[in-house]
């Protein structure tokens, strides 16, 4: 039940859609490919699949070599963004389907049909169209359908793009309980990194074709491991600058320790909001900024603060703490940087 | 709308009174023509054997046309709508060739192929086989001019319909049989039903192609339009139109079928 990617590549004539990527992923877990569109995390999906083939590499399931088994034959359960469920079939028959085209017993497929509705919870519903049906409940037929078949290994194509944001977190909490009740591995692409840090338990990153990190959500919050993944995930500010002296970056006032880098290497730092620190009043603090503007943010307060040069950047404090300084646009205030990452241009 | 009452009313009546004068008159005329005699020389008319064997011949072309189109139309428009391949773009314009071409074109074309003096003529005449002036050429002129009818009906409809279900149903482990049969063929089945009217429709009225290559031979190589040409040029007016109103009639028909499928299909 566990998928294994080696060195895999395929190019659409020029254009390069996956780049010798190799990964695991583990049995039962749930794992995330989180990318912008065009990263080719769903070309690498649907490779998996079998719909596409690869260029080269190898496709392992469950421990036994894919590469070259038909799509039928791998077994595997494919939920994609549009449903793709059939029309003309009822609820019930759609789920049927992956059982009757292998020739199951009708009472083992009824039997198999009554638990999936169940399951997906749309007791009641197995009689009616598609048509009649909202697109969460279409979602949740397609997942019945690909779970019917018992297959080794399931694989969500964007499988909440085509929903309301509503509904979308509904089925986000409803999928990570399915997930705990089948123990399916599940492999899924989105480019909604709440999506993939909120349900996932490891996460691979893409960006044009190749794995910029896999790890874990706090892994790749906290510790990105490439200037991409720095500003793909989760909001970010950044200043772009070089040594000042060994072992020290430079901007304004600001000064930043780092290592590993050359005098002359032009180097980003990147820093969260919510890792940006404000103040009235100096204290240690060295930096000057100008409050241009303030946003509410439900239990937090947007600051955008003018850092001189041209520069702005945001920062995030909860609303009690801003309130009771006071923060108004127009105001100067004083600021450090908590946390940050450094990574060559 | 904000159109006037009037205006509405101006634009109807022109639609009904163009309407009125080309298709219900000529059509009225052709059912009153047919039975100004009486039933007698109407019945008499039809059940006259060489009208017998037109209708036979007709029936005859327009089932094989109608099959191979409905096999060939299938395939190319599958082909067209689900797959990439080189010399598509090519596929496609010849599809629309027997739009484009005259049917006496048509018709000419295979008798330069199949005729006496034609390409293969010498041959086909040593070894004693009849196309030109027989039923095959008959058969082989009205499978050409329905030609685009099913393919262009279908491609359409499969391009948009796309191939995720396609996808879904290979995914979910059905063999390409399978796919076709319980996927593909149910969401195309009233754009096919509707393609295979048309077919049948052109495929019993068609004159021109087929007028070129069956020699008007009575009782044997003529079809009911041309056995109603012949009735009409030999002043039998009553006959000609008696048969003329099958055609009539089969149109009517072709138009109910046609409604009821567009209703069905938008259901």
């Amino acid at each position: 039940m566990s998928i294994d990617v080696k060195n895999l590549n395929k190019k659409f004539g020029a254009f390069v859609a996956v780049n010798n990527v190799s990964f695991h992923v583990k049995t039962g877990s749930l794992t995330a490919i989180l990318g912008p569109s065009g990263s080719g995390k769903s070309t690498l999906l649907r490779i998996i699949s079998g719909l596409e083939t690869a260029d080269s590499g190898e496709i392992h399931l469950t421990g036994a070599e894919s590469t070259y088994q038909s799509v039928k034959d791998r077994n595997v359960g494919f939920v994609f963004q549009h449903y793709a469920l059939f029309k003309h079939m009822t609820v019930a028959e759609n789920i049927a389907f992956g059982l009757n085209v292998r020739k199951r017993n009708r009472e083992e497929t009824r039997e198999r049909v009554q638990e999936l509705l169940h399951l997906v919870q749309l007791e009641g519903l197995d009689k009616r169209y598609p048509s009649q049906l909202s697109g969460g409940q279409k979602q949740r037929v397609a997942l019945a359908r690909a779970l019917a078949p018992r297959p080794q290994v399931l694989l969500l194509d964007e499988p909440f793009g085509a929903l309301d944001a509503k509904v979308r977190d509904e089925l986000r909490e409803w999928i990570t309980h399915l997930h705990k009740e089948t123990n399916v591995t599940t492999l899924f692409v989105t480019h909604d990194q709440h999506e993939a840090l909120e349900i996932a338990d490891r996460i691979l990153v893409m960006n044009k074709g190749s794995i910029e990190q896999e790890g874990t959500a706090l892994d790749i919050f906290d510790h990105p491991a490439s200037h991409f993944v720095a500003q793909f995930v989760g909001e970010t500010n950044y200043i772009e600058a070089s040594l000042c002296e060994p072992e020290l970056v430079c901007w304004g006032s600001f000064k930043f320790s780092v290592n590993g880098y050359k005098m002359g290497d032009k180097i980003r730092i990147y820093f969260r909001p919510n890792d940006v620190y404000v103040s009235p009043t100096p204290e240690t603090l060295q930096v000057k900024g100008v409050i241009t503007e303030t946003r509410f943010r439900g239990p937090l307060i947007e600051l955008t603060l003018d850092i001189g040069e041209d520069k702005f950047i945001t920062a995030l404090i909860p609303k009690g703490v801003a309130l009771a300084s006071g923060y108004k646009k127009g105001e100067e205030v004083f600021l450090g940087i908590t946390a940050f990452h450094s990574f060559r241009v | 709308m904000t159109e006037s009452r009037f205006i509405r009313y101006l634009l109807l009546s022109v639609a009904l009174l163009f309407l009125g004068l080309f298709l219900f008159v000529p059509l009225a005329t052709v059912f009153t023509r047919a039975l100004e005699k009486g039933g007698d020389v109407y019945w008499e008319a039809i059940r006259n054997p060489d009208t017998w064997s037109a209708i036979r011949l007709t029936v005859l072309a327009s089932v094989i046309a109608v099959l191979l189109n409905l096999i060939f139309g299938v395939a190319a428009a599958w082909a067209i709508a689900k797959f990439d391949f080189i010399g598509k773009n090519i596929l496609i314009s010849l599809i629309d060739l027997p739009f484009a071409v005259s049917p006496v074109v048509s018709g000419l074309i295979y008798v330069l192929l199949f005729g006496l003096q034609g390409v293969w003529g010498p041959w086909l005449l040593e070894h004693n086989i009849k196309i030109i002036f027989a039923v095959p050429g008959i058969v082989l002129a009205t499978t050409f001019v329905t030609f685009p009818f099913v393919a262009r009906e279908l491609i359409p409809l499969l391009q948009a319909q796309g191939t995720e279900e396609e996808e879904a149903a290979v995914v979910l482990g059905a063999n390409g049989w399978q796919t076709f049969w319980k996927v593909t063929l149910p969401n195309m089945k009233w754009g096919l039903l509707y393609g295979l009217i048309l077919t049948n429709a052109r495929a019993m009225g068609e004159f021109g192609a087929v007028s070129v290559v069956s020699g008007h031979i009575r009782g044997e190589t003529n079809t009911i339009p041309l056995h109603v040409e012949i009735l009409y040029n030999e002043y039998n007016y009553a006959a000609a139109f008696a048969v003329a109103s099958l055609l009539a009639a089969l149109a009517l028909v072709t138009l109910a079928i046609k409604s009821y499928v567009e209703w069905k299909s938008e259901l």
